[in-house]
């Protein structure tokens, strides 16, 4: 007999047993679960670097504990998604005031800097996380389903293919051709400025990447009857007709009135 | 040879048959010569007859392949985002024949991209003949019945770019059925009974069917026939030149000249719309998805020729409806969409008789007029034009908002002001353009062309030699007629009997002030004679402007 | 025969009692210039030059020919491009674009070459020297007038309507009433409204169901900042009938309750309120939802309403605001209608009040 058969009936027993369970589900889960959002738990060297960059950059409109200003939302609890989406899209740092900030497509701070001050402002309460790549890939999402959830959602502000819109007072919902998949999802997530919050529970993770694949998936789809004109419908169509069809047909009669040489 | 001969036998069996039987030598003595003067403004008309034959023939293949339906079905074709999907059979149909046929996608391109030049061909030429005054008797009912084709065209693309049940026209659609839900009284039954019920309903498809493709084509063509006949009878207008007067059309003859103009023009129309249609994508139906009442997308416009509809309603402010004894007045709906056009309508079609009783014309006219010699005239229809256009830009606010980055509220405030404002300025504007332009031709005229040869006088002064014009560009400069208001005849007649019809007359007279109080009237010869007379001595250096004899100054300037 | 001056009178009809003075015309021609007639003809090249004639000829021809080429160009084309065998939604569509540019431009070339050869042919070698036609006044001659009046009357009084009143009245009755058959026959082109615009599909304890994706909604889950279409359960399939689903469409919005109005709070559930989706000004769904500054903006016209003030319109052409659906939540925790519609959805009409 062995040393732990011959202990099987020791009153403590169960109770190792129970926690070896635990501990062999709790490996487990940990080795094979999915992992959470976010990267890996930011140093206490990034959030530090993070607090420099935003004392640089944010601090004059957002105040310097992040607590907000007249002109600029608290951002505490604002989660790294949203830092993320409104620094890699060169929203923030805002450049002028307007109506709203503009996408620059260019991240004024670089990517360092950004997952700093991501980090930082992330570390000062809990909010959404940057989605991974898998959540954010194209080609797991299904087409179909995204441009219906996108007709729903997203198109009465953004157009049938992505196009862009206006809202009230000079706002508007901008243009998709150069979002990139993390970005879509982020700003899905976070409702950045005039744009509804899109959270989990009112579009699932698995149906934010349909929508994906549907955005990204419009840009690469050929326009079978020729140039699209801007995709925005019939107000182009009009111009097309007025200043192509008829500037042509008009050119094409004074020809044909005009005495040959 | 032998060909020759055999088609001069062919051609003679074929005419000796048709001469035998319908007597066809009259038709072509009666019609193979008619002269038709030249000038590409008339070609405009021609855009539009010519675009609602390609609207005919590319609609008749439509037709072959589009199913007026909305029963579901469900999407199982190429086009992936598409897939699995209800949808209409209509919508469908439509996605099948853009894809699936080969030739279908660009037969519905050229359909669409007709219609649109077909409405835009109407209305330059509509406004050809209206700033020429072609209008005028004998043509007002051609005017007439230019009105009707002009609106029925709106309603049949209308009905038209519904018919893919898509969701951008169903939303139109649902705009057009609150618009008719809007009328006092009546609304709502009109609405039943056209749509079957509620909206959408299954019927409004098929019916749209049925009047886009049998009931409004078949007025067009009758209506489209008597505005040629009449042409024809009437004889083509001309613009004046040395050689036309009103007894006479100078031009060329239909058989051989204007079959081989005209109708290569139509060969023109149609490769021009083919062009277009290759390389212009137009109303991708299958981007926006089968109609559905709940989503609904940014950039939701009617096509072109309803756009001045959709501004004016977009500008109307929403405290217009009121409710008072339990009935609701929409009057922000009816004003805009039934009043406005409404009155546009009759202004448009009544116009010739309005200008008839202003200037109490009641002769023939087949000259068409230059229109800085109808000042008050072009001043109108260009004062018609920037409200059209104003109204036309609002109903792209959002557009425009996005793309100059405006504030769309900004531009419908500033629209709601400049409606009003501008058009009026720009009649005062136009009307003075042309009295100026009116004033050019006076003095070139009365002082001639410069020569570019200097002469010194003894007395030390230089001055330009001015050449008198030749007989035949002075010509198009003075032959049109001097417009004066009419005179008001004394109220009572010579025994203190009131005259009948005095309030008509009081009318006409204010009408015909509006029109011609200010007016420059054209160089006669002994104006011309005064002038010599002036430049004879040197001494009046020719660049003073004392020596102009205008008959009358423009008073009210 | 070119003559006369342009204040020649064609035609006057006369009328005995014109009562208001015409424009005086100077019949006199000294007082006006005289038309100088035709201008003279100008040659043009393929007139006086045979070379010229015969490179216009040829380049009529050429453009004929150019039109051949189209021609089989569109026939190759519409042959040769092949739809088989295509994987995938976007090269299918690269290959209809191909086809439509190829058939597109070869239809050009075909039509538009014939009409540019038959207006040159026109223009250099058809004779161009201007004609002239006489017009005659549209007006036919006194004796024409005269002629058909007297048709007219005699024709007239061979009918006996004139004379025979009974006769005349009693063919007006007849032919003004037999239109009315036909306007009877619409009356079954559609139903009476009745009180359908009144009703919406919704009544008191329908579940909230999301429009695209489905599934009910928990209040829990509906975050502030958000907004969420829903329906009734059972027309959230596309396959539902439309006439409902054109009245039933919701919007969800979460405010904090602090910012909801009065009127507002009765039908909302911690701070969750239910909308009318249906524009009440012509009936487009008002689908833009500014989270900040929460205003409903509807895409057609531009009316604006404020979701802290209960939907009241603040910009554009709509007058009412979008109705309330008053909502609350069952045992489970998800939401529900508290009660229907408490007026008509969407657009206004006569009869609304």
């Amino acid at each position: 007999m062995t040393a732990l058969a011959a202990r099987r009936r020791h009153p403590m027993a169960t109770v190792v047993l129970v926690l070896l369970s635990l501990t062999v589900v709790g490996l487990i889960y940990a080795l094979a679960a999915p992992g959470k959002a976010t990267a890996a738990p930011a140093s206490s060297d990034e959030v530090a670097a993070g607090k420099q960059v935003f004392l640089a950059n944010c601090a004059t409109c957002h105040g310097l504990d992040a607590e907000g200003r007249r002109n600029a939302p608290s951002l505490i609890g604002v989660g790294a998604a949203a830092v993320d989406f409104q620094v890699s899209t060169g929203r923030m740092p805002l450049q002028a005031t307007g109506p709203q900030a503009p996408a620059s497509h260019e991240n004024k701070l670089g990517t360092d800097k950004t997952r700093q001050v991501t980090s930082y402002v992330a570390s000062l309460g809990p909010g959404p996380s940057i989605p991974d790549a898998d959540q954010v890939d194209p080609a797991k999402g299904n087409e179909a389903k995204g441009a219906d959830l996108f007709r729903t959602n997203c198109e009465m502000c953004h157009n049938f293919n992505g196009k862009g819109g206006a809202l009230t007072r000079g706002k508007y919902a901008p243009n998709l051709d150069k979002a990139t998949p993390t970005e879509i999802y982020e700003a899905m997530l976070t409702g950045p400025q005039s744009m509804p919050v899109f959270g989990d529970s009112t579009i699932s993770p698995e149906n934010k990447r349909d929508i994906i694949a549907w955005v990204r998936g419009v840009n690469e789809e050929p326009s079978p009857g020729g140039f699209n004109l801007g995709s925005i419908g019939p107000v182009s169509e009009g111009l097309a007709a007025w200043v192509i069809g008829l500037v042509a047909l008009i050119g094409c009669a004074v020809w044909l009135g005009a005495k040959a040489s | 040879m032998s060909s020759t001969t055999t088609t001069a036998r062919a051609a003679a069996s074929v005419g000796n048959f048709t001469d035998e039987r319908v007597g066809a030598s009259k038709g072509v003595k009666f019609l193979a010569r008619k002269i038709f003067p030249d000038h590409w403004s008339f070609m405009l008309g021609e855009v539009a007859l010519y675009s609602f034959i390609i609207l005919l023939l590319s609609g008749t293949f439509l037709t072959f392949f589009y199913v007026p339906s909305v029963g579901e079905t469900t999407y199982n074709g190429v086009y992936a985002p598409l897939a699995g999907t209800r949808v209409s059979e209509a919508f469908a149909s439509t996605v099948r024949l853009s894809f699936d046929v080969r030739g279908g996608l660009l037969m519905r391109q050229i359909h669409h991209w007709a219609a649109l030049v077909f409405v835009a061909a109407i209305i330059v030429h509509m406004f050809r003949v209206f700033f020429t005054g072609a209008f005028r008797k004998p043509r007002e009912l051609n005017w007439v019945i230019g009105s009707v084709l002009a609106l029925l065209s709106l309603f049949e693309g209308f009905l038209g770019y519904s018919l893919p049940d898509d969701l951008l026209s169903g939303n139109g659609l649902r705009i057009a059925y609150g618009i008719i839900e809007s009328i006092p009284v009546v609304g709502s039954y009109i609405a039943f009974f056209l749509f079957g019920g509620e909206f959408p309903g299954t019927a409004f498809i098929p019916r749209i069917y049925t009047i886009h493709v049998l009931l409004l084509p078949a007025i067009f063509l009758a209506l489209i026939g008597a505005h040629l006949v009449l042409l024809v009878v009437q004889k083509h207008t001309q613009y004046p030149g040395p050689g036309r007067t009103n007894q006479n059309v100078v031009g060329y003859p239909l058989y051989p000249v204007y079959m081989a103009k005209a109708g290569g023009f139509f060969f023109i129309v149609f490769g021009v719309i083919c062009l277009m249609s290759a390389f212009l994508q137009i109303n991708p139906v299958w981007a926006f998805g089968s109609y559905d009442p709940s989503p609904v997308s940014a950039d939701a416009q009617p096509d072109w020729y309803m756009g001045f509809m959709d501004g004016a309603v977009r500008l109307m402010p929403g405290f217009f409806e009121f409710t008072l004894f339990d009935h609701t007045f929409s009057f922000n709906i009816f004003l805009p969409a039934a009043i406005l056009p409404g009155i546009l309508t009759t202004v448009l079609v009544a116009y010739p008789w309005i200008e008839a009783k202003a200037t109490g014309d009641r002769r023939e006219h087949h000259l068409l007029d230059r229109p800085r010699n109808v000042p008050t005239r072009t001043g109108i229809g260009v004062m018609a034009i920037t409200f059209y256009l104003l109204l036309l830009l609002s109903g792209g606010n959002d557009v425009i908002a996005t793309h100059f980055n405006l504030s769309i509220n900004d531009i419908t405030n500033s629209l709601r002001l400049l409606v009003f404002v501008l058009p009026p300025l720009t009649f005062v504007v136009t009307k003075r353009i042309c009295l100026g332009l009116q004033h050019k031709d006076r003095e070139r005229v009365l002082h001639g062309e410069e020569t570019g040869v200097i002469v010194r006088t003894e007395t030390g002064e230089f001055f330009e030699v001015h050449r008198d014009l030749d007989p035949r560009v002075r010509w198009t400069l003075v032959q049109h007629d001097a417009q004066r208001p009419l005179e008001l005849p004394p109220a009572e007649d010579e025994n203190g009997v009131r005259r009948p019809g005095r309030f008509g007359d009081r009318v006409a007279y204010r009408l015909s002030r509006f029109f011609f109080e200010d007016r420059v009237e054209p160089v006669t010869p002994a104006e011309l004679e005064a002038a010599h007379h002036e430049h004879a001595e040197p001494q009046a250096l020719p660049a003073s402007d004392d020596a102009t004899t205008d008959r009358t100054p423009i008073a009210g300037a | 025969m070119s003559d006369g001056t342009g204040t020649d009178e064609m035609s006057t009809s006369d009328h005995p009692t014109q009562q208001v003075a015409t424009v005086e015309h100077d019949g006199d021609a000294a007082e006006r210039f005289e038309n100088p007639g035709l201008p003279e003809h100008r040659s043009r090249m393929a007139d006086v030059d045979p070379k010229a004639a015969r490179r216009a000829e040829r380049q009529v021809a050429a453009l004929f020919g150019l039109s051949v080429v189209g021609t089989i160009g569109t026939m190759v084309a519409y042959f040769a491009v092949k739809f088989e065998g295509i994987s995938g939604s976007n090269a299918y569509l690269q290959r209809v674009q191909l086809s439509n540019i190829l058939l597109g431009s070869g239809l050009f070339l075909a039509l538009f070459c014939i009409g540019i050869g038959a207006v040159h042919w026109a223009k250099t070698l058809m004779p161009d020297e201007e004609r002239i036609e006489l017009r005659h006044p549209m007006r036919s001659s006194d004796e024409d007038r005269a002629a058909a009046v007297e048709i007219l009357q005699e024709g007239a009084a061979e009918s006996g309507l004139g004379r025979r009143p009974l006769l005349r009245n009693s063919l007006i009755t007849a032919l003004a009433l037999v239109p009315l058959p036909a306007v009877a026959l619409l009356r079954d082109t559609g139903p009476m409204p009745g009180r359908a615009l009144e009703t919406a599909p919704w009544k008191a304890g329908d579940k909230l169901v999301r429009d695209a994706g489905g599934g009910p909604i928990k209040a829990a889950d509906v975050q502030i900042g958000t907004v969420i279409h829903v329906m009734p359960d059972g027309l959230q399939e596309t396959g539902a009938k439309l006439e409902e689903r054109a009245k039933a469409a919701v919007l969800v919005i979460r405010l904090n309750p602090d910012d909801l109005g009065d009127a507002a709070k009765a039908g909302a559930y911690d701070g969750i309120v239910a909308y009318s989706k249906i524009c009440t000004h012509l009936g487009c769904p008002v689908a833009l939802y500014e989270q900040q500054t929460h205003h409903l903006l509807c895409p057609c016209h531009q009316s604006t309403f404020d979701v802290t003030k209960n939907c009241e319109v603040v910009f554009g052409p709509a007058k009412r605001p979008l109705p309330q659906l008053a909502i609350t939540v069952d045992d489970e925790g998800y939401l529900v209608a508290k009660n229907g519609f408490k007026e008509p959805i969407g657009p206004s009409y006569w009869e609304r009040g």
